[in-house]
Order: C-alpha cells, then sequence, then structure tokens
C-alpha cells in the first residue's frame, strides 16, 4: 500500500473529462516526476489531492485517510501552487512568517538563506516580483515548509539558467538531508529526468505510464548511420522519431536494445545511443 | 548533467568510432557511468586506495542526479570490491583496487580499442605497418 493512493478517480467539468478514473500509488520519500501536456490533467490531479477541487467519482488517500476536507492530511502537503494565494501588499518576509503560522515546521532561516542565495529581497512586495522571482519566491516557501509532501508545479517556469540549477541542487541537498515525498510536474522533461526516481506519465486524463526513469530510458534507443542501412535495421522495429542529414539518418526505436540488436547494428556499421527521455514521452503522449 | 557527460571518461573521446562497436558507454544508464567515472579516477590515481570518495550525497547533489541512482552506481563498486563502506563515515576505496579495475579493463582492452582502432584504420587506408609505426613513434 502506498503513501498516496489515487482510486479510480474521475473528474469532469462540465461535458469536459479531465480525469478518467486514475488510479495510482505513490510511495513515501520518493521523488516523483509528473509528466504530461498542456491540459492532459497534472493540475487536476494535484489539485484534487490538495482539496483545492473536488472528484466527481473516486477518492484519494492519504496514510490510508481520505484527503476532500480532512485538514491533517492537507497539512501534511504543500502544494506550490500556480495561483499566487499570498494577500495584496505582503512582503517576502511577512510571507515567510504568514506561512509558519500554517506550517510550523517552516525553517525560517533556511528560507533567509535560500532567498539571499537565489538573490531574492525580503523586503519586496510579493506581488512586485518578476515571473522567474515569484517562482523563487514560491519554491523558497516550499522547500521551507518541512511538509511530508511537497509539490512543484511547473518549478521552473521563468528561471533563468543559474537560478535552475541552484534550484535542483538545493531540492537534491535538502532531499539527502531530510528525504521528503517530493512531486515535479512538468513538461520540460529532460531537465528534470536526472532528479526523478519515478515517471508518471499522463495524457487526456488518463495515467498511461509509472515506471522509474531508469527503466523507462532503457525502453528506446536511437540508431544512426547511412540512410539504407538505418531502414534495414528498423524494418521490422518500431520507429517513434526520425531525423536525416543528407544520407545520414537517426532512428528513435522503442524496444529494448538486447544483444542481437547491438550485433546487427555493429555489421551495419550504425552507431547507437541512449534516446532522451523527451523524445520517448513526444511518442507516448502523442 | 552536462558537466558530468562532458567528464566521461576519455576512452570515449579519444575513440568516438568505437561506441558502434562495443562499448556502447553513452547508452549505459547514469549508475554505470557514474560507476565508471568512479573507477577512472581510482586509476588515474586521483582517488587513492584507503582514501575517502566523494558521498552519494554530494555526487547526487553536484551532479544533480537521484540519490537513489547515486547509491546505485557506488553500490554496483561494493559488489565488485572496489570501495567499501566505513560505518557512519563513508565510502572508501578498497586496497587493491587499482589492480582490480587494471585487470578487468585488460579484459576488454582488445574488444575495446584495438577492434575499433583497426576499424577506423580501415577506413582510412592506414595498414598494419603504418599503425605499428605510429605506436613506436609515439614513445
Amino acid at each position: 500500500m502506498g503513501l498516496i493512493e489515487f482510486q479510480n478517480v474521475s473528474k469532469n467539468y462540465g461535458q469536459v473529462q479531465a480525469l478518467t478514473q486514475v488510479s495510482l500509488n505513490l510511495e513515501a520519500n520518493k521523488i516523483y516526476g509528473l509528466l504530461g501536456r498542456n491540459g492532459a490533467g497534472k493540475t487536476t490531479m494535484l489539485n484534487i489531492l490538495t482539496n483545492k477541487i473536488f472528484p466527481t467519482v473516486g477518492q484519494v488517500l492519504l496514510n490510508c485517510e481520505n484527503v476532500t476536507e480532512n485538514d491533517n492530511a492537507q497539512t501534511q502537503m504543500f502544494y506550490m501552487s500556480e495561483m499566487n494565494l499570498y494577500p495584496e501588499g505582503m512582503r517576502v518576509g511577512q510571507a515567510f512568517r504568514w506561512t509558519k503560522e500554517f506550517y510550523p515546521n517552516f525553517a525560517t532561516d533556511y528560507a533567509h538563506s535560500l532567498a539571499q542565495k537565489f538573490g531574492l529581497s525580503t523586503k519586496k512586495k510579493v506581488k512586485a516580483l518578476s515571473t522567474g522571482y515569484n517562482s523563487i519566491f514560491k519554491l523558497i516557501i516550499t522547500l521551507a515548509t518541512n511538509a511530508p509532501i511537497i509539490i512543484f508545479d511547473e518549478p521552473i517556469l521563468g528561471l533563468d539558467a543559474n537560478h535552475r540549477d541552484l534550484f535542483y541542487k538545493e531540492l537534491l541537498a535538502k532531499y539527502n538531508e531530510t528525504p521528503q515525498t517530493v512531486i515535479i510536474s512538468t513538461h520540460l522533461i529532460d531537465e528534470v529526468a536526472d532528479i526523478l526516481e519515478e515517471a508518471i506519465i499522463i495524457k487526456s486524463g488518463d495515467i498511461i505510464l509509472q515506471q522509474p526513469v531508469e527503466q523507462m530510458l532503457q525502453s528506446a534507443y536511437t540508431v544512426s548511420g547511412e540512410e539504407s542501412k538505418v531502414d534495414e535495421f528498423a524494418a521490422d522495429k518500431k520507429v517513434i522519431h526520425q531525423e536525416m542529414l543528407g544520407r545520414f539518418k537517426s532512428a528513435t526505436i522503442y524496444g529494448e536494445c538486447h544483444s542481437e540488436e547491438r550485433e546487427l547494428a555493429a555489421s551495419l556499421n550504425l552507431d547507437i545511443t541512449s534516446a532522451p527521455l523527451q523524445k520517448l514521452f513526444i511518442y507516448l503522449t502523442n | 548533467m552536462v558537466n558530468y557527460r562532458c567528464n566521461e571518461p576519455l576512452n570515449t573521446l579519444s575513440f568516438g568510432c568505437e561506441r558502434m562497436l562495443f562499448d556502447f558507454n553513452s547508452e549505459k544508464p547514469l549508475y554505470m557511468q557514474l560507476a565508471e567515472a568512479i573507477e577512472d579516477n581510482i586509476l588515474k590515481g586521483i582517488f587513492v586506495e584507503e582514501s575517502q570518495v566523494p558521498s552519494t550525497t554530494e555526487v547526487s547533489v553536484n551532479y544533480k542526479i537521484n540519490p537513489a541512482t547515486a547509491a546505485k552506481g557506488v553500490n554496483l563498486l561494493v559488489e565488485e570490491g572496489i570501495v567499501y563502506k566505513k560505518r557512519g563515515i563513508g565510502m572508501f576505496v578498497c586496497s587493491g583496487a587499482k589492480g582490480k579495475i587494471a585487470a578487468k579493463r585488460r579484459s576488454t582492452f582488445y574488444e575495446k580499442y584495438i577492434v575499433s582502432l583497426l576499424e577506423e584504420a580501415k577506413k582510412l587506408s592506414i595498414d598494419k605497418n603504418d599503425i605499428i609505426s605510429m605506436i613506436e613513434g609515439s614513445n
């Protein structure tokens, strides 16, 4: 039994079915990636989990308790929502103090040290922050809550390369020190692939795959070389993506690469490399 | 991850073409690449026997990889008797590790390097004598 369980959860918005009988099990203290295209149902799932909306059918359990209208369950989780829920005119430092009222384990000193590392002035008004700093502000609050479950929704929206790097490092440093259950919802897959333990792929309200990232990466590979040789190699295989450059061709193949495939590729003078998770994702969600 | 992939063992950089034959380094899971990178540093004498290797936490944070992946890579080396755990302190290089790694890699040297060397030489019409004189010249 998992820490978080979605049991046959469906959600309708009028005629539109946003989630269709989603069943899902998440274990404690793993880093999960919730991956899906725009409108796939990622946020709907997280909104149900965090009691922002109710499921039409089914239920979500946390430690065997229904999460809906359950304060005890809700204080176990912190959701960095896309929306800004802080009062108009509140300053960053005040927001830290305010969050501590609701999450007593909020680490104020840690939040301030993160603010300094990211160059976020705690005297600034939340409403006056740029897109990037608004994300940073929410990331810092989420990291500092010390809730057993922390949920990031598109955490790196508007962050520059240095700040993204810093975020990943701080998240992993925190996680290494005190493991938490982390859920990262994003469509920027290759960026987060290496920090995830498991990936959940959602498509049109349906969970189509839940697997350790390592296993997922081994379910596809890329073969490249001279066009006719690549075609010969790929003839009886499932090609999910291909690119041409003159007579040079590379084909991404869905399936595991066994020694049989390696030998064939070698005899045809073809190069085998790993396929990026993003390509696999595009194929699976198209 | 860019840092780490640039830091790949020298063998893939100097023999770019051999990957299509026997070395599927770039296609290897991350944890295996990590284990190999640590082995490389032991071979080069950067991690000396009986000295401490970076912890899984350090590896995880610096290379931005999941700690479970980092631990898997290190455990691979523990199983092979290349590093060992000192409880509460960290991971250390076993004495004799360097010899062990060298022996393991010697056994695949022919397949990994010589075969691809000859393959490339064939493409460039470099004959065996030319190769031999190049090797002698480089000494």
